[in-house]
């Protein structure tokens, strides 16, 4: 005993669990496991300044790359000409598409299973392509030289409109799928169609459409749109000539993917390939893919030798890494008079930009929005997307949502509210006449999917009372009949279900790779720990809260366990955080690999003991012999014997590793509503209240489960009320600095009210959801529903996103509003 | 390269000297010749306040001022708040009131909210709002960074946090 050391972190009080004197509320309180507002282990670093992203990393000889881009949206290159650059002094190289060709590198594969141009191969697709890439000494000298790289285009019309993309005579956006009438995705009926996906029961659907008392039908755009993190994207790609050796310090959400895609790029073995992904200033989804200033970063620096930084301007994110939604989505219900639904019928134009390179799970090319039947036991529904090329940027991730489950959300959630206005129906009543019930779970939905637990009821009626609804009503309907009121009240309400925690390997891949994930831990002789993931924080608190589940599941003091992420070479391979997936996978992975330890300890714990295991049983942090409560063995205790005495035919030591490959998705839901006033002469508005109740199952940590929330509901009214990347019909963006793209400022967020109840996940060890998303996913409809409503007395159903002052004051306009007594 | 200019300083105290040329950009000159990587590049246009410094006295965002501009200038960065190994208010209440995520626009947040503090000890929440309405944040949705400015503002007060 004496020659344990004591944990010099924290509270220097004598941490052996068996002292007299501990109450077991000390105890817990120490561990700071699940359900504590622990303080985040991340701030020290980043509040002093000393956090270490990637545009910090600095290597000795690093150069810097900047990229040519096409100002045109179409066109052929006719020349390339660097030699200007390549005379200035300081210029390194510059690498064109016939530079990589010889390594294959001008062309590379994307998630969706199409090809993508790294530098583009004759022809531009889209405004602002890579052309070239220039490396010089430093980042002022590689921008002089990019000025002086000369290229010759000869434009060609640009198609921007989905629509019109199919239409017999449209320019054709991919020259090189010329022929190929398959895709990845089956087959193709025009040369700018990319795909048609169809799930659901078609005949059966049509079948209650022609049965029903009611049907509605509602078209929504929901619009081009960024996640724009407030770190831009960027790399510092090293290649060790003399070892073979790439280090890659990169923006990456997923280190891992990139290892795997840089391998198959370069045909470097993993094993000689290091991605480090170090601090990310937020992700949001923009994160997740290789985009070509990575590649001609790595693809430099192998012919170089030398470390090549390339971080891309607010510009260039904006307009070229990865866009989310650009959904041209067209709904139908089918409905008793009663409001009850009986079917539903989606059809979507996917607009995919150039290249397909959407961020969804292989086998599904719309992600899941096949949630869209939200939280309503819909009997029948059919979905059909068509995904078509532009001449756009390309992307198509899910920005704060898991794939394409913002869109779903919008769909349905505006569908029933279209019905409620048909109907004449309050829009609460027709949620609670649909809801699935409490014991209908586990749910199959027409659309395949089983939701693992849910109580829509009791959240919504919380949600109701607690922001008094019917008084709101009632207030609403007395603005309505005051001529004189110069402000309009509209009201939303959003009971949403999310499907998060990609996911089953059965159902789920990247590249081929399952979307499991996976923690090592390992307990050191002191009994501190360490825990290694193969997810990726980009804010989420990762080092914090999965330390908490370590505490309460292996009785180890989260003040002691080190969570460490993002390195490629120490932590075991798994899929990255986006889709709120952290939670629900890794985890459930950091439990089971504590469970692992804890049962160890408690071998342990019996031979120290000199009892049977099945004799002891687990105490906060010890094992107690039962019906014995003085005889003892804290897990500190533990981890020392586990390095010097541990059973016969033992293996030494305390670690354990975990990959969890979930057995099903996590069905978090919530409850939104959202009071918002429109001055019907000016058509400013204000979020008067906003309420968000989240159930996320079991929850970690209410402080960061909070900010999560705060965030994403902040990125949901970014969205809803002023977020569009718009395109001119020559295929120009026009929302590429932060002059022109909403980024809402301190001034115009709201004060938020949050709330929750708590419906455990059944397969999640131990019953989490994840958060992080349900924010942004709910709150965006609940902010189109409120400005609807506010104009819903005067027949309007849908107003298009977003609800800029602008066009509420042209809805005033065309509706006689806003003309002045 | 025979044009570059040198410039003098106060950089959190210290007196500094860098060669840079003319065209320079203050936030390049501090993450890259002085090694102070705290203050941040979130888009080189002036809007998103992740390269907040405090310059005489006054905010700038460190992204379109010129090296030259700072001749004889004093600087204070995020890396000089802390003194002699005790946390500034600012810091403290950013952690205690969980103000901060990813942790890319905090350096410039509290550099900017300690300019208000020694312009307004005792702001509303309102002024608290407006006067970081130059400094964007994409995860906080601001609630808790006003909390925390407002925790700093009463310890710097004297009074409870």
């Amino acid at each position: 005993m004496s020659a344990q050391p004591e944990h010099i972190e924290g509270n220097p009080e004598k941490r052996d669990g068996r002292d007299a004197g501990q109450t077991d509320e000390s105890r817990l309180n120490r561990l700071e496991g699940i359900g504590c507002a622990r303080k985040r282990r991340e701030d020290p670093r980043f509040i002093q300044g000393k956090g270490n992203y990637v545009d910090d990393v600095k290597m000795p000889g690093m150069t810097f790359g900047v990229m040519v881009r096409s100002p045109y949206a179409h066109a052929r290159i006719k020349r390339i000409d660097t030699s200007r650059a390549l005379a200035l002094r300081g210029v390194i190289a510059v690498i064109t598409a016939e530079e990589l060709k010889p390594f294959k590198l001008h062309w590379m594969p994307t998630l969706a299973g199409d090809v993508q141009a790294v530098l583009a191969d004759g022809k531009v697709s889209f405004q602002n392509q890579e052309v070239a890439f220039v490396i010089a000494e430093d980042r002022y000298i590689a921008a002089d030289g990019a000025e002086l790289v000369e290229v010759e285009y000869e434009e060609l019309p640009a198609v921007v409109d989905p629509f019109k993309a199919l239409e017999p005579d449209a320019p054709v956006v991919r020259e090189d799928l010329a022929g190929k009438t398959v895709g990845a995705h089956g087959a193709r009926r025009h040369p700018n169609h990319i795909f048609t996906w169809e799930i659901g029961d078609k005949d059966k659907t049509a079948r209650a459409f022609d049965n029903a008392d009611v049907t509605v039908k509602q078209d929504m755009l929901y619009p081009r749109v960024h996640p724009c993190p407030l770190e831009t994207c960027g790399c510092v790609a090293s290649f060790d000539k003399v070892k073979g050796d790439l280090t890659v310090y990169i923006t990456s959400q997923a280190p891992h993917v990139v290892r795997t895609v840089v391998g198959l790029l370069s045909s470097i073995p993993e094993s000689k390939i290091r991605i480090i992904s170090p601090d990310i200033g937020g992700g949001f989804g923009n994160k997740v893919g290789v985009y070509p200033g990575y590649v001609c970063a790595i693809a430099s620096s192998i012919v170089l030798g030398r470390p090549v930084k390339w971080i891309e301007s607010r510009a260039e994110n904006l307009t070229t890494t990865a866009f989310a939604r650009d959904y041209w989505m067209s709904g139908e219900v089918a409905a008793t008079r009663d409001g009850v639904i009986k079917a539903l019928r989606v059809h979507v134009t996917a607009d995919h930009g150039a290249f397909d390179a959407c961020a969804d799970p292989t086998k599904w090319p719309a992600g899941m929005f096949h949630v869209c039947t939200g939280s309503y036991a819909i009997p029948n529904a059919f979905v059909c997307v068509d995904g078509v090329y532009t001449n756009k940027f390309p992307g198509g991730v899910a920005y704060r949502c898991s794939f394409r489950v913002t869109e779903a959300v919008y769909l349905i959630e505006r569908m029933i509210d279209v019905l409620a206005q048909k109907l004449g129906l309050d829009k609460a009543e027709i949620r609670l006449r649909n809801f699935i019930r409490k014991e209908q779970f586990p749910y199959q939905t027409p659309l395949g999917l089983e939701y693992d637990s849910g109580d829509y009821e009791p959240a919504l009626r919380k949600a109701l009372a607690a922001t008094g609804y019917q008084e709101l009503r009632a207030e609403q309907a007395a603005r309505r009949k005051d001529l004189q009121a110069e402000w309009l009240l509209g009201i939303g309400v959003v009971t949403f279900t999310e499907i998060v925690g990609a996911g089953p390997s059965k159902m789920c891949d990247i590249l081929g790779i399952g979307m499991f994930d996976s923690c090592e831990i390992r307990v050191h002789p002191d009994g501190s720990a360490i825990a290694r993931m193969g997810s990726m924080s980009q804010g989420q608190g990762h080092q914090t809260t999965y330390a908490q589940i370590i505490a309460s599941e292996a009785g180890i003091p989260s003040s002691v366990i080190q969570v460490e992420e993002g390195d490629t070479a120490t932590a075991p391979y798994g899929l990255g955080t986006y889709g709120s997936r952290s939670t629900p996978v890794a985890g459930a992975a950091v439990a089971r690999a504590a469970r692992k330890i804890r049962e160890k300890a408690r071998r342990i714990a019996a031979h120290l003991l000199e009892v049977s295991p099945d004799d002891l049983e687990f105490d906060l942090d010890r094992f107690v012999v039962k019906g014995s409560p003085q005889q003892a063995k804290s897990v500190k205790e533990i981890a020392w014997a586990a390095y010097n005495n541990v059973p016969p035919g033992m293996e030494m030591g305390l670690e354990a590793v975990d990959y969890y490959d979930p057995p099903n998705f996590t069905f978090p839901f919530g409850a939104y509503i959202c009071v918002l006033e429109i001055n019907r002469f000016t058509g400013e508005s204000k979020v008067r209240r906003f309420y968000a109740l989240d159930d996320c199952g079991t929850r970690i940590n209410p402080m960061i489960i909070e900010g999560q929330i705060h965030g994403g509901l902040t990125e949901g009214l970014a969205v809803a009320m002023g977020q569009e990347l718009p395109y001119d019909a020559q295929g120009n963006v026009l929302g590429g600095t932060l002059m022109d793209y909403f980024v809402p400022t301190a001034v115009e967020t709201p004060v938020w009210e949050t709330d929750f109840t708590v419906t455990p996940s059944p397969h999640h060890p131990i019953g989490a959801k994840g958060v992080a998303e349900s924010p942004h996913v709910g709150s965006i409809p609940c902010f189109t529903a409120a400005v609807v409503d506010a104009f819903a007395h005067l027949g309007v159903t849908h107003m298009t996103m977003p609800h800029t002052a602008y066009r509420l004051w042209q809805q005033c306009q065309e509706l006689g509003l806003s003309k002045r007594p | 390269m025979s044009n570059k200019r040198m410039v003098s300083f106060k950089l959190n105290g210290q007196d500094t000297d860098v060669v840079v040329e003319p065209r320079e950009l203050l936030i390049h000159t501090l993450r890259e010749r002085c090694a102070h990587t705290g203050p941040h590049i979130g888009c080189e246009t002036s809007h998103c306040g992740a390269c907040t410094v405090d310059m005489n006295g006054t905010s700038v965002k460190s992204c379109t001022i010129l090296t030259v501009q700072a001749e004889g200038a004093e600087l204070l960065t995020i890396e000089g708040l802390a003194r002699g190994g005790t946390l500034h208010a600012l810091q403290e209440g950013f952690m205690q009131e969980h103000g901060l995520q990813c942790g890319f626009c905090t350096p410039g947040m509290i550099t900017r909210a300690y300019r208000l503090l020694q312009e307004n000890p005792n702001p509303t929440d309102d002024e608290v709002r407006y006067w970081i309405a130059g400094n964007l944040c994409r995860c906080t949705g601001y609630q808790n960074i006003v909390k925390a400015v407002q925790y700093a503002a009463r310890k710097l007060r004297g009074a409870t946090p």
